[in-house]
């Protein structure tokens, strides 16, 4: 096999695009588990589940994924608020042990996964848009443009949400609660409340993260789970909290497995996020700009 | 007479702050120290490196003539080194005679076979609890037990690992004034049985009464070794805790 | 009531509901009995790592498929008794649990949960890209249809996981009872005062994981015989962890019978819906189970029949 120079340059290019949408499938992430502690594992899930929204709007309406995206975003954080609700409800006021969390966000996982199987079936299903067909040649290199307008829209999100949680009251009582509860009771704001917001926004996010999926590939129930390995690795290597880190991690990720594919084939990719995972676990678990 | 805990230039930090730097100690058999210091001056960062649940980054800790720098906490414990926690730390999940029942199994078993004779094992339990007032709540749980139960709780169980060295981590905080003399009755009885007791507290009138010897801390730095009359006289200390 | 005792009691029992199960009508209750004990063994296997000692193992896939792929590594090189294959399951499986523990025990409990799941997706990988046991094509198993002594080769494997459950319940109740079950509890209540009161918590948690690696390892060994055709998504399916996880939970966590019950009922359902509905439903039944019994009776049906006792016993009392 010849590492070709143009080879390995399309394969960092398409990894650095497909960086930019992880980085969108782990922004939630670095908001439940690194600000709130929360291993929500069922945040793939929902990231499907706002593929799939995305889908059905798209079929029916023949609107833009992106735009469903958009107008879906209050439903979805409505639905984290309300899983936040019972999650606290039960959990953190009973102060039990993490096993119970973990728990249940394994069997909504699941609960979500086979419910979409019993709507839509197992068969894949993918949208319609201006721009997912056509590809930007940039020299020798080849830019799909659904990979670029995800890649776009995602630094976009992150962007906002960065300038939300340092700018923003609500915002900054946010990073104040992942970081000090005692304080934030002191400043009379409501943990739970801020909780709440904050684990909104991460479903929230999903919403978006799912309609940039089902642009990039067809989708069927079962592939979040490809996603929980690559979801937790990026926010681990780039350190819980950080979303700078998270941002450089996602696209390291993305470049690795892009190059692995490329010369290695596609069936060791799901190998690489977890492989990553491990790693890091192992040797470095503050990742690279973690607290 | 050598040392029983013998702590050389103990160095921790975390990331960029520095929690305890250049922290020598030297405790002798049978002795009752008091340590002091303001909120956050290292207290609790001492005892975790002397005990093993964090690794200090510089300088030695010898236990009774072993080195223990690397040790994991378990492996300390069994040395003889206890401690209690600041926030007590009960298995929820069982009954009091057996929460003292495990220090009992996994140290004091490594060196005497106690499993061997399980009534042994029980009548040992009833003893601990005896000691601390609790034996009428040995078929209980942590749950349905008050504050200053719990520190008992937290202090037989240290106890049933048959120490020479105990480290009582503010025991007291919260507590009324008999419950406070109480814990102190309690650590007196121990250090009549020669164990050597290091007593981490803010309510000064119990470390006075209690410590021979008084270690102040301030900013991870010990600033005063010596006896509490003449300690607590120190300009230095006497700024470390009004002149803030 | 003593180890000794209560071996002889559970193999009698044993015995006798083997003696009772030759009595059915078809071979369909064997093949459906086989799934639930394999749950069985499963799920108590997966309770001492995670109701006595506390850490989530998301990776069951990892040991239970890596038990089967054994068998089918063996197949085409030597003809060996299951009862054989079940011990080189075992052993597989028991050296990589304990190799994954050493590698992963360090990390708190939520990155535990999560590193297992990546080792059984690495696990997974490297199966799908060996082409010596059918990579992704998978592998086909030639069983023979009649056994001497029991008739239908299914009586036999049933047979066999029928011992393997009473075998692992077995060594469940002995671990409770002993040192080693106070030493997992308190590293379940309080590691770090488990650890300062003298447990050596690391090698206890690497023990767990080796135990509880091998049984479910030893479970998967007659998979590839029970199937007749095995590939690495049906081996490695997320939903043997779903189980072995729902079970204990559904059924209760603090001690043997809880994996048992959970295994028998939520087991016996599946069978059924599998049967009258669909597999899809069937899964969805686990996940609702689940989250159900997490939220309104964490303590499992052995929980709730505890507590029923216990209110029995206070109002006679008043």
């Amino acid at each position: 096999m010849e590492v070709s120079l143009d080879l390995l340059l399309s394969a960092v290019v398409a990894g650095v695009l497909l960086g930019g949408f992880y980085a969108a499938v782990t922004v939630g992430i670095s908001i439940s588990f690194g600000m709130l502690d929360i291993v929500n594992i069922a945040h793939p899930a929902f990231i499907i589940l706002g593929a799939y929204a995305a889908y059905f709007l798209n079929s029916s309406f023949g609107l833009d994924p992106i735009l469903t995206a958009v107008i879906m975003l209050p439903v979805f954080y409505v639905l984290g608020a309300g899983v936040y609700q019972v999650y606290y409800a039960v959990f953190e006021r009973r102060g039990d042990e993490a096993l119970r969390g973990l728990a249940f966000f394994f069997g909504l996982l699941f609960i979500i996964e086979v419910a979409l199987v019993l709507v839509f079936g197992v068969d894949y299903r993918f949208v319609e848009a201006s721009y997912i067909g056509p590809t930007w040649r940039w020299g020798e290199i080849d830019l799909p443009l659904r990979m670029l307008v995800p890649f776009v829209v995602s630094m976009v999100l992150v962007g906002l949400l960065q300038l939300y949680l340092s700018r923003t009251f609500t915002g900054r009582a946010i990073m104040a609660v992942s970081q000090d509860r005692l304080a934030l009771q002191l400043m009379s704001a409501n943990p739970g409340r801020i909780k709440r917001v904050a684990f909104g926004i991460s479903i929230a996010t999903a919403s978006l993260a799912g309609a940039f999926l089902i642009i990039i590939q067809p989708v069927e129930p079962s592939i979040g789970r490809d996603y929980i390995g690559r979801v937790f690795a990026i926010a681990v290597l780039g350190g819980l909290g950080s979303f700078p880190g998270m941002v450089t991690a996602a696209l390291l990720l993305g470049i690795v497995e892009s190059i692995t594919a490329t010369f290695y084939g596609p069936s060791w990719s799901p190998a690489v996020s977890f492989g990553v995972l491990l790693l890091t676990l192992a040797f470095r678990p503050s990742g690279i700009m973690g607290r | 007479m050598t040392a029983l805990l013998e702590v050389t230039d103990l160095g921790k930090r975390f990331g960029g702050f520095t929690a305890l730097e250049g922290v020598s100690l030297s405790i002798n058999p049978g002795e009752r120290v008091g340590l002091i210091g303001p909120n956050g001056s290292g207290k609790s960062t001492l005892v975790n490196c002397l005990c093993g649940t964090l690794r200090n980054e510089s300088g030695s800790v010898r236990f009774n003539g072993h080195a223990v720098d690397g040790l994991p906490a378990h492996q300390r414990t069994r040395l003889g080194m206890a401690r209690s926690f600041q926030l007590p730390k009960p298995f929820v999940s069982m009954t009091l005679a057996d929460n003292v029942r495990i220090p009992l199994l996994y140290t004091v078993n490594t060196r005497e076979h106690l499993h061997a004779a399980p009534g042994k094992l029980d009548s040992r339990c009833l003893e601990l609890l005896e000691l601390v007032g609790l034996a009428a709540k040995a078929r209980q749980k942590p749950r349905d037990l008050t504050q200053v139960e719990m520190r008992k709780l937290e202090l037989a169980r240290a106890m049933a690992a048959e120490p020479k060295l105990l480290i009582a981590d503010e025991a007291m905080a919260g507590l009324s004034h008999s419950e406070v003399d109480d814990i102190l009755a309690l650590l007196s009885t121990l250090n009549e049985r020669s164990i050597t007791v290091i007593l981490i507290e803010h309510i000064m009138r119990a470390v006075m009464s209690f410590s021979q010897r008084l270690v102040v801390l301030v900013a991870g730095r010990k600033i005063a070794d010596g006896l509490p009359q003449e300690v607590t006289r120190n300009p230095d200390v006497v700024k470390a805790y009004i002149g803030e | 009531m003593g180890a000794g005792k209560f071996w002889l009691l559970a193999t009698i029992v044993g015995a006798a509901f083997f003696g009772v199960s030759l009595l059915a009508p078809n071979q369909y209750y064997f093949q459906a009995g086989y799934v639930v004990l394999q749950y069985v063994v499963l799920a108590t296997a997966w309770n001492i790592l995670g109701g006595y000692t506390g850490y989530v193992n998301f990776g069951v896939a990892a040991f239970f498929a890596l038990g089967a792929y054994s068998s089918v590594a063996l197949y085409p090189l030597i003809a060996l008794p299951i009862p054989v294959l079940v011990v080189i399951g075992g052993l597989v499986s028991g050296v990589v649990g304990f190799g994954m523990g050493y590698l992963t025990l360090r990390l708190r409990g939520a990155f535990f949960a999560i590193a297992t799941l990546a080792m059984a997706v690495v696990m997974q990988t490297f199966i799908t890209n060996w082409d010596y046991v059918g990579g992704s094509r998978g592998a086909y198993i030639l069983r023979p249809l009649k056994v001497p002594l029991l008739g239908d080769y299914i009586v036999y494997l049933f047979l066999i996981m029928l011992v393997l459950a009473v075998i692992s319940i077995g060594i469940a109740r002995s671990i409770e009872r002993s040192r080693l079950g106070f030493g997992f509890a308190a590293i379940r209540d309080d590691e770090q005062a488990a650890e300062a009161a003298g447990v050596p918590t690391l090698r206890l948690k690497l023990v767990a994981t080796t135990i509880s690696g091998a049984l479910m390892g030893m479970a998967g060994a007659p998979l590839p015989y029970y199937v007749t055709y095995l590939d690495p998504s049906s081996g490695f399916s997320l939903s043997y962890a779903v189980n072995s996880i729902a079970m204990p939970l559904i059924g209760g966590m603090t001690n043997w019978i809880g994996p048992l019950v959970g295994a028998i009922f939520l087991g016996t359902i599946q069978q059924l819906a599998t049967v009258t509905i669909s597999s899809a439903l069937n899964l969805l039944i686990v996940g609702l189970l689940l989250v159900g019994f997490v939220v309104i009776a964490p303590n499992g049906i052995v929980g709730l029949v505890e507590q029923l006792i216990h209110r029995r016993r206070q109002r006679r009392r008043a």
